[in-house]
């Protein structure tokens, strides 16, 4: 038969042959090569690169304090994150879920901020939080406008999480919509026949059912605050006084400000392994959750 | 509850969603309100609805960002990025559903656990490959790197795709003589429209969007995409809003209209891949 001509090793070649060339390039060497840079002094000019052992990951547990106070950021940016924007990416997909007139405008209202790249919104907020507040609280009064948004810590902190909720929950939003649209009518009909108020068919009912969704959300929001980098350059470059780097913002300015090659390497391998062991006790724990309908 | 006050609910929480949709939209009217604003207006009053339209401000912008060029640079790069992922990644999966070796299945393995890695790990050593085989600073050492880390996600996408489709058509087409390439290209590929859709919209918007990965593989001027020219404009005109606000507007835009052309498959393709993750 001519359909067998090809070699079963030909097929393979010419089908998986490109994915796993640029997969190898890009992802598997890389990644290889930086777990060996990760025990060397690299500073990514010089041809000189000498093993180092773990002096890398040693320094970083005992004598980096701009390292953890970055860790420290990214850690409380991204649980208040993952769970903003999930309460509001779920509330916004509950409520749209309803027959309401302008839904599907809604609906891509909500969803919009999301098309547009982090860099380029931080710096539409970065316009806001300078002069648009400073306006808005001329003409209202309202202290909460006249808050030194991107020049204080703490301040800057609730920026970045504000403008982070802002963009995301329209994500969120559209996987809830799609969870919440297969929870069957007559479930909720029956309860609603037993008399369950809202929030009890809401607890007990609803949420139970869309937990494959929360899982996936959960996912989502943690990983994308973990990275968070775009939007804090652009928003505060981490600033004022580093206290809004993010661990990438702090991986970067490592390697190509302070040309440690072979420190970010290593920073960039433990942070690796930090975001992956986070994500699968996330997704355990949520899957264990889920129930079948 | 009686259908009356049902009824009276609902129209409360349309009013109370279309408020909030008018605060979700509220930095937009901010930018384009004072896009147009002479800079005195911009600092006398920022929310104002601008006295007069200052449509210079955009020239003014355009030119100086060199945003033809920048849209030109991003056009080539997303388009030239998301076909090619589309393709190679339909092809590895539809291979590794149909051939389930054990090598398919270790290497299936391997495309989800890079999904995990994030690309702060990666992305020094991935400079040095790129030096190494002399594509820095290139849009081809730009695609070489969008395609390597896209492709293990919609690989994923595909590969759950491709286990719904029936084997029957293929075999008929096979007896009708097409071989294992033909039959790929005229049977499976037109099936998996749906999927393809989504990863080509879903990736053009991660790649026109991108901006840490061109910052670190373009340097020179004249191959920046529209985030790395916004940058380096802002960082030029920063506190000069009269021009950065027109530069963010024109930046903003494409990918904007894109949205609501494509409105549909982004949503789809997002439902689709949370399903699948």
């Amino acid at each position: 038969m001519r359909g067998h001509k090809l070699s079963q090793f030909g097929q393979q070649l010419f089908f998986v042959g490109p994915a796993v060339l640029f997969f190898s390039v890009v992802m598997i060497i890389p990644f290889l090569m930086g777990m060996y840079y990760s025990f060397t002094d690299w500073n990514g000019v010089s041809g000189n690169v000498s093993w180092v052992g773990i002096d890398n990951f040693k320094s970083i547990f005992t004598n980096d304090p701009d390292f953890w106070s970055s860790f420290w950021f990214t850690v409380r940016f991204t649980l208040l994150g993952v769970v903003l924007t999930n309460v509001v990416g779920f509330f916004l997909a509950y409520l749209l879920t309803k027959p309401l007139k302008t839904r599907n405008m809604l609906r891509t209202i909500f969803f919009m901020p999301n098309v547009i790249g982090g860099l380029l919104l931080g710096f539409i907020w970065q316009f806001i939080f300078i002069k648009g507040f400073a306006t808005l609280g001329e003409t209202t009064g309202w202290p909460f406008f006249n808050l030194p948004w991107l020049g204080d810590a703490t301040t800057g902190f609730w920026a970045i999480v504000m403008v982070f909720v802002w963009q995301s929950s329209g994500y969120l939003m559209v996987i809830y919509i799609a969870s919440l649209s297969n929870v069957s009518k007559e479930v909720l009909e029956a309860a609603d026949i037993d008399g369950a108020s809202p929030f009890q068919v809401l607890r007990n009912i609803v949420v139970p059912l869309i937990m494959p969704a929360v899982t996936i959300g959960l996912f989502l929001a943690i990983s994308w605050s973990f990275k968070m980098f775009d939007l804090n350059l652009s928003l505060t470059k981490g600033g004022p006084f580093k206290s809004t780097e993010s661990v990438a913002m702090n991986i970067y300015n490592e390697a190509f400000l302070n040309n440690r090659y072979g420190l970010g390497t290593a920073k960039a391998l433990l942070f690796f392994v930090i975001v992956a062991v986070i994500t699968m006790i996330q997704v355990r724990v949520t899957k264990s959750k889920e129930v079948e309908a | 509850m009686n259908a009356k006050s049902k009824s009276r609910w609902t129209i409360g929480i349309e009013v109370l969603m279309i408020l909030l949709a008018l605060l979700f939209l509220a930095p937009f009217y901010f930018l384009l309100a004072n896009s147009v604003k002479s800079f005195g207006e911009i600092l006398s009053n920022a929310a104002s609805w601008p006295q007069e339209f200052m449509w210079s401000n955009y020239s003014n912008a355009w030119k100086l960002a060199r945003f033809g060029e920048a849209f030109r640079n991003s056009l080539i790069v997303t388009v030239i990025s998301v076909v090619l992922i589309a393709l190679f990644s339909a092809m590895a999966a539809y291979r590794m559903v149909r051939a389930d070796t054990k090598f398919n299945k270790v290497l299936l393995l391997l495309f989800v656990a890079a999904m995990v890695v994030p690309f702060q790990t990666i992305m020094i050593p991935i400079l040095k490959v790129v030096n190494v085989l002399g594509v820095n600073n290139s849009i081809p050492g730009l695609l070489i790197t969008n395609l390597g880390l896209s492709i293990p996600m919609a690989i994923f996408l595909f590969h759950g795709f491709i286990k719904s489709v029936p084997l029957e058509i293929e075999e008929a087409a096979t007896v009708d003589g097409c071989n294992p390439i033909t039959v790929f290209f005229r049977i499976v590929l037109p099936l998996l429209k749906p999927m393809l859709m989504t990863t080509i919209v879903l990736n053009a918007l991660g790649i026109w969007n991108d901006y840490l990965l061109p910052s670190l593989i373009l340097q020179a001027p004249n191959l920046r995409t529209i985030p790395l020219a916004t940058f380096s404009f802002f960082g030029q005109y920063t506190k000069q809003w009269d021009m950065a606000l027109p530069a963010l507007t024109i930046g903003v835009a494409p990918i904007v209209i894109f949205y609501l052309f494509m409105q549909r498959y982004i949503v789809e393709g997002i439902a689709a891949g949370s399903v699948k993750g």
